[in-house]
C-alpha cells in the first residue's frame, strides 16, 4: 500500500512540474492564432519560427462565426491573431476586436496582387485592418459519373433532378448564394448585391432555400466531411471549395467543379491583428512572412486555395505542377470580377437606406430554415 | 438454475452485442492501414505508411501529451475530494446529506455544454486565462462522482466493526485509515479512479469551452475529422492507444476483483 | 511504567502524539471532523461548479445588442418569449427528447440480457474479461467511433455493400435521425451496461432460491423478483444515456441530416456562432429542467445507491 501511496505521489509531482516546463523558450514572443485547420502546418510554420524567434500557438475554429466569437472572448484577450474570411472580417472591425495594420511595414505588402491589397472586406475608410491571406471561390463540385449532362448552371442544385444528393454549407453566409442565384433569374426583385437585401429580397432567398431543403442530403459542417460525402457516394453535386475538389482527386473520386454562368461567391481571408495583443512585434513578423511568395505558394498548394501574392505562381507550380491554373492563381482581374467575396451583411444597405438584414437575422433564419 | 437454453440464448446474446461493440473498433483499427488518406469502403489497400508520420505528428504529440497530464491531474483531484465526500456523507448523519450525492451528480447528469458554457464565462468573469488549470477544473467536476460512487458503495460494504476494533487496538485516526480503512477501499479507487481518467481522457465538450489556443487529443481528433486530410493518423493514434491501454484495465481488473472478506452476502 | 506500553503514547512517538491530539479532538467533535471531510468538495462544488451554473443562467434573462455584440444586462423575458413562440425550437427539443428516450430504451433493452449473463452465469474469469471488453470501447476515442459509423453508414459503405450482397435493397440511413438513434445507442451502451451489472451482480442469490422455493418459474421470478431488485441500476444507467445523448451536438453534426437539429446544436450555435449567450443560456434551461426531473424520480428509484 505504501508503494502505491508514493506511485500516487510522484504522479502528482510529475504532473504538478509539468505546467511550469514548456513555458516559453523561444527568446520572442508567443503568438496565440485562431485559423481554420489547415492554415498553420508546420510546413510554413516552423521556419517562421525559427527566423522569427516567435511560438506559435494555434487554436482551430471550424466557422468564420466561432472565431468572431473566440476573438472576443475573454474580453478579447485570449487571442493574437485570426484569419478570419470576408463574412466575419467586418464583425471584428466594426467591433473593434482588431487593430489597424500599418502596411508599410509590411515589405511583402507590395508583392501583393493589386485586387487584393484593399478589399473591402478588410479595409475601411481608407485604413488597412490586416492583409489579405488567401481566396477560392464557392464552386459547384458535381460527380461526373452520375450528374449528367454536366451542369452549366445553378439551377442544378435547386431543382428535384438529383433530389437526396445535393448538399451545401452549413453556414447562414449560404443566404448570400440563393440572392446571388436569384439576382440573376429573378431580375425584379432588384437584387444589386447579395449581401445587402432588404425584407423582401431576405425573404424570397430563405423561401427558395426552403424549397431546397428537401433536395438536400445534407449541409456539410467542414471541407472533410463533404469529402467524405463525395466520395462515398451520399452526395452527387453541390456547393463546395477548391480544398475538396483537390482532395477528392487525390483520392481518384471522379469528381469536377465548374464556376456556373450565374457567377459565384467567394472567400477571401485575411489575417488580423487583435485590438488587445501584446505581441505586435510577432504579428508584424507573421503578417510580412505569411505575404511572401512561398509561404503563399505552400499553403496554397498544401490547402487548395488561391494565394494573393502575385509572385507566387512559379513556386506553385515547382511545388505541384499546373496548380498556378488550376487554382486560377494568375486569372485575369475579369475573372475575379465575377466572384462575390463574402461580406458581413449590415443593415446599412449602401445606398442610403438602411433596412437591409443584418448578419444576426441571417443567423436566426438559417436556424429555423434547419429546424 | 436457468434452463440451458436460455444460457445458450445468452450466451448467443452476448457473442452479438460484442460483435456490435467492436466492429466500429475493429474498422478505426483496419483504416489505420488504409492506403488512402480518404476513407471508403471497401479499403482502397493495406499500407503501414501512416505510422511514422502519426507518431512523430509534432500537433499529436502536443495534444496527447496535454490530454494525459489533464486526465492525472483530474483524477487525481477527483480521487482527493471524492474520498473526502463519501467519507463525509457516509460517516456522518446530517441534515443536506442527500443533497451532496445529488450535488457531486449534476456535472454528469447535466448536458456537458452546460458545464462547458458556464465555466467558460465564470473564467472570463474571474479573468483567469484558459490553460490546463481551466481544463483540468472542467474535467474534475464530473470525474470526483465517479470517484464518490464506487467508494462509497465500497464503504457500505465495510463493517463499521473494524474501524473501531482497530481503535480499541490503540491507533489513532490516521494509523486507522492508513492501516485498516485505506486497503479496504484502495480497489474502488483503482476502478474508480481508471474511470475518471478514461473520462477525462476522451473528453470533449466541456474541453472545447475550457482550453485555451491548446489541444488536447480529442480536440486535435476533432480538428482532423474537420480537415479531412490526415484521417488515417486518427486511426495510427486510436490504435495504438488501445493497444498500450488494455494492459492497465486488465491489470486494474484483476487487482479490483472482490476479495471473500468483504462480501457481505 | 515501560517505554511504548503507556496507552496514551500509543506507537508512533511526540509526532504521533500531536496526530493524536488531533484525532481525539476530531473524535469528540464529530462535526468538525464531518466539516473537514466534506468542506474542501462543497466548496470547489459550490464555490466554482453551482455558481458557475447560476450565473450563467442569470444570462438567460439578458439579451445581446446586435450592433455591438454586448450583453445588455436589462432583465427581461424575451429570450423564453422567443423560444416559446418559436416552432423551430420546439421542434428541436422534441425530437432531441425523443431521441434521448428511445436510445435509454434500446440501450436497456441490450444491455439488460448482456449483464444477466454477465452478472450470473459467466465464470468469475469470464466475467472479468467481459468487463474489460465493455470497458475497453471507452479508450477509443469517441470521436473515431462516431466517425468509424459513416464508415458503415455511407452510401457506398459497409451496410450497403452487405445489403448487395444479401440482394437486399440498400439501406439510406446516412443522415437520418434513424443514423443518430443507431450511433448514439451504439456509444453509451457501455455506460447502461456497466450500473446494470452492478445491479445485478447485488442481488444475492438466496433470494433467487427462495422464489425457487416457493415454486417460482424462471420468468416469473425474473418478472417478481429479478427485475424489480435490478431497477436502481437500470434507471442508473439511464441517467447516463438519457443526459448524454439530450446534451450532445457532436454526433448530431456528424450523422445527423438538414433536419436533425438537438438542443445541443442550436445552443452552441448560438452561443459559439451567433454569440449570444443569453439566448443559449435560456434554450439550455430545457435540458436542465428535464434532467432535474428525471434526477427526482431516479432517486426515488434509489437509482443514486447504483450509480
Amino acid at each position: 500500500m505504501t508503494k502505491r501511496m508514493w506511485a500516487l505521489i510522484a504522479m502528482l509531482a510529475v504532473a504538478a512540474a509539468f505546467p511550469a516546463a514548456g513555458a516559453s523558450r523561444q527568446s520572442g514572443g508567443t503568438l496565440k492564432m485562431v485559423a481554420w485547420e489547415g492554415y498553420l502546418e508546420p510546413l510554413w510554420v516552423k521556419p517562421f519560427e525559427q527566423q522569427s524567434g516567435c511560438t506559435i500557438q494555434a487554436k482551430y475554429a471550424g466557422s468564420s462565426d466561432e472565431m468572431v466569437t473566440l476573438m472576443r472572448s475573454g474580453g478579447g484577450n485570449q487571442y493574437d491573431m485570426v484569419s478570419a474570411s470576408g463574412d466575419a472580417s467586418l464583425r471584428l472591425i466594426y467591433g473593434k476586436d482588431v487593430q489597424p495594420v500599418d502596411v508599410s511595414k509590411i515589405p511583402n505588402f507590395k508583392q501583393l496582387n493589386p485586387a487584393f491589397r484593399s478589399p473591402p472586406n478588410n479595409t475601411v475608410g481608407g485604413k488597412h485592418y490586416g492583409v489579405s491571406l488567401q481566396w477560392g471561390p464557392n464552386i459547384l463540385l458535381y460527380n461526373t459519373t452520375k450528374v449528367k449532362p454536366a451542369p452549366t448552371s445553378w439551377s442544378s442544385i435547386y431543382s428535384p433532378k438529383y433530389k437526396g444528393k445535393i448538399t451545401v454549407p452549413d453556414n447562414p453566409i449560404q443566404i448570400a448564394d440563393a440572392a446571388l442565384y436569384l439576382m440573376k433569374t429573378k431580375a425584379s426583385l432588384g437584387i444589386k448585391d447579395p449581401y445587402e437585401l432588404n425584407s423582401t429580397q431576405f425573404n424570397a432567398a430563405i423561401a427558395l432555400l426552403k424549397q431546397q431543403k428537401p433536395l438536400i442530403k445534407r449541409y456539410w459542417p467542414s471541407g472533410g466531411q463533404e469529402v467524405n460525402d463525395f466520395k462515398n457516394g451520399n452526395v452527387w453535386l453541390g456547393a463546395a471549395w477548391p480544398y475538396q475538389l483537390s482532395l477528392l482527386r487525390a483520392a481518384k473520386a471522379p469528381v469536377k467543379d465548374v464556376i456556373p454562368r450565374e457567377g459565384a461567391t467567394g472567400w477571401l481571408d485575411t489575417w488580423m491583428v487583435s485590438a488587445h495583443t501584446k505581441n505586435l512585434d510577432c504579428a508584424y513578423k507573421w503578417l510580412n512572412y505569411i505575404s511572401s511568395a512561398k509561404a503563399q505558394a505552400q499553403q496554397a498548394t498544401n490547402y487548395g486555395e488561391t494565394p494573393v501574392n502575385a509572385k507566387a505562381c512559379p513556386i506553385m507550380n515547382k511545388l505541384s505542377p499546373g496548380s498556378c491554373a488550376v487554382y486560377h492563381a494568375n486569372a485575369p482581374l475579369a475573372y475575379f470580377k465575377q466572384i462575390h467575396f463574402w461580406k458581413t451583411p449590415i443593415a446599412d444597405c449602401g445606398n442610403g437606406k438602411k433596412d437591409c438584414m443584418d448578419y444576426t437575422k441571417w443567423q436566426q433564419a438559417w436556424t429555423q430554415l434547419k429546424g | 438454475m436457468e434452463s440451458r437454453r436460455t444460457r445458450i440464448a445468452l450466451g448467443v446474446w452476448v457473442a452479438i452485442v460484442l460483435a456490435f461493440l467492436y466492429l466500429p473498433i475493429a474498422l478505426i483499427c483496419l483504416y489505420a492501414f488504409n492506403r488512402s488518406n480518404v476513407q471508403s469502403w471497401p479499403i482502397p489497400g493495406l499500407t503501414t505508411k501512416w505510422f511514422g508520420p502519426a507518431i512523430h505528428n509534432g500537433e499529436m504529440q502536443q495534444a496527447l501529451w496535454l490530454s494525459l497530464k489533464a486526465a492525472v491531474v483530474a483524477t487525481v483531484i477527483a480521487l482527493v475530494l471524492g474520498t473526502l465526500a463519501s467519507f463525509g456523507v457516509h460517516r456522518f448523519r446530517f441534515f443536506g446529506r442527500d443533497a451532496i450525492s445529488f450535488l457531486l451528480v449534476l456535472p454528469i447528469a447535466l448536458p456537458g455544454i452546460i458545464t462547458g458554457m458556464a465555466l467558460n464565462s465564470y473564467f472570463t468573469y474571474w479573468k483567469v486565462n484558459f490553460s490546463l488549470l481551466t481544463i483540468v477544473i472542467g474535467h474534475a467536476t464530473f470525474c470526483v462522482v465517479v470517484v464518490y460512487n464506487n467508494v462509497i458503495a465500497r464503504l457500505r460494504r465495510v463493517p463499521g466493526s473494524l474501524t473501531e476494533a482497530s481503535m480499541d487496538l490503540g491507533a489513532d485516526g490516521w494509523q486507522t485509515f492508513r492501516y485498516v480503512t485505506f486497503p479496504t477501499i484502495s480497489t474502488a479507487l483503482i476502478s474508480g479512479g481508471l474511470l475518471a481518467f478514461a473520462l477525462s481522457f476522451d473528453e470533449v465538450i466541456v474541453t472545447t469551452f475550457t482550453a485555451g489556443a491548446q489541444n488536447t487529443l480529442p480536440i486535435w481528433i476533432f480538428g482532423q475529422i474537420r480537415l479531412g486530410q490526415q484521417l488515417p493518423q486518427v486511426n495510427v493514434v486510436v490504435f495504438l492507444i488501445l493497444a498500450v491501454t488494455i494492459i492497465p484495465v486488465a491489470v486494474a481488473q484483476r487487482m479490483t476483483r472482490e476479495s471473500g472478506i468483504l462480501r457481505t452476502e | 511504567m515501560a517505554a511504548g506500553l503507556d496507552p496514551a503514547q500509543g506507537l508512533g512517538g511526540s509526532a504521533a502524539g500531536g496526530r493524536r491530539r488531533i484525532g481525539g479532538a476530531l473524535w469528540r467533535r464529530p462535526w468538525l471532523k464531518g466539516l473537514s471531510l466534506l468542506a474542501p468538495p462543497i466548496v470547489f462544488f459550490v464555490g466554482v461548479y453551482i455558481a458557475a451554473v447560476v450565473a450563467l443562467f442569470v444570462y438567460a434573462f439578458w439579451t445581446v445588442d446586435p450592433f455591438t455584440s454586448l450583453t445588455v444586462h436589462t432583465w427581461t423575458g424575451e429570450n423564453f418569449r422567443e423560444l416559446w413562440h418559436g416552432a423551430t425550437y420546439h421542434d428541436v427539443a422534441l425530437r432531441t427528447i425523443l431521441i434521448a428516450a428511445a436510445v435509454t430504451l434500446t440501450d436497456a433493452i441490450i444491455a439488460f440480457p448482456f449483464a444477466y449473463y454477465m452478472a450470473r452465469l459467466a465464470t468469475p474469469r469470464m466475467r472479468a474479461v467481459l468487463f474489460v471488453l465493455v470497458l475497453l470501447p471507452l479508450w477509443a476515442s469517441y470521436l473515431a467511433r462516431v466517425y468509424a459509423w459513416q464508415l458503415i453508414l455511407n452510401q457506398d459503405g459497409l451496410l450497403n455493400w452487405l445489403t448487395a450482397k444479401l440482394g437486399l435493397p440498400p439501406a439510406n440511413l446516412i443522415y437520418t435521425n434513424t443514423a443518430m438513434w443507431l450511433v448514439f445507442s451504439y456509444i453509451w451502451l457501455p455506460f447502461m451496461i456497466l450500473p446494470v451489472y452492478a445491479g445485478l451482480e447485488r442481488i444475492p442469490h438466496s433470494y433467487i432460491e427462495a422464489s425457487r422455493d416457493l415454486g417460482a418459474k424462471g420468468s416469473r421470478t425474473l418478472r417478481s423478483v429479478i427485475l424489480p431488485l435490478a431497477l436502481p441500476g437500470v434507471v442508473a444507467g439511464s441517467i447516463f444515456t438519457f443526459s448524454l445523448t439530450l446534451g450532445d451536438y457532436i454526433t448530431p453534426s456528424l450523422v445527423g441530416g438538414p433536419s436533425s437539429q438537438f438542443i445541443g446544436n442550436v445552443v452552441y450555435d448560438s452561443v459559439n456562432g451567433a454569440g449570444n449567450l443569453p439566448f443559449g443560456a435560456a434554450f439550455a434551461v430545457v435540458p436542465v429542467l428535464i434532467m432535474g426531473v428525471y434526477l427526482v424520480i431516479a432517486r426515488r428509484l434509489g437509482a443514486f445507491d447504483a450509480l
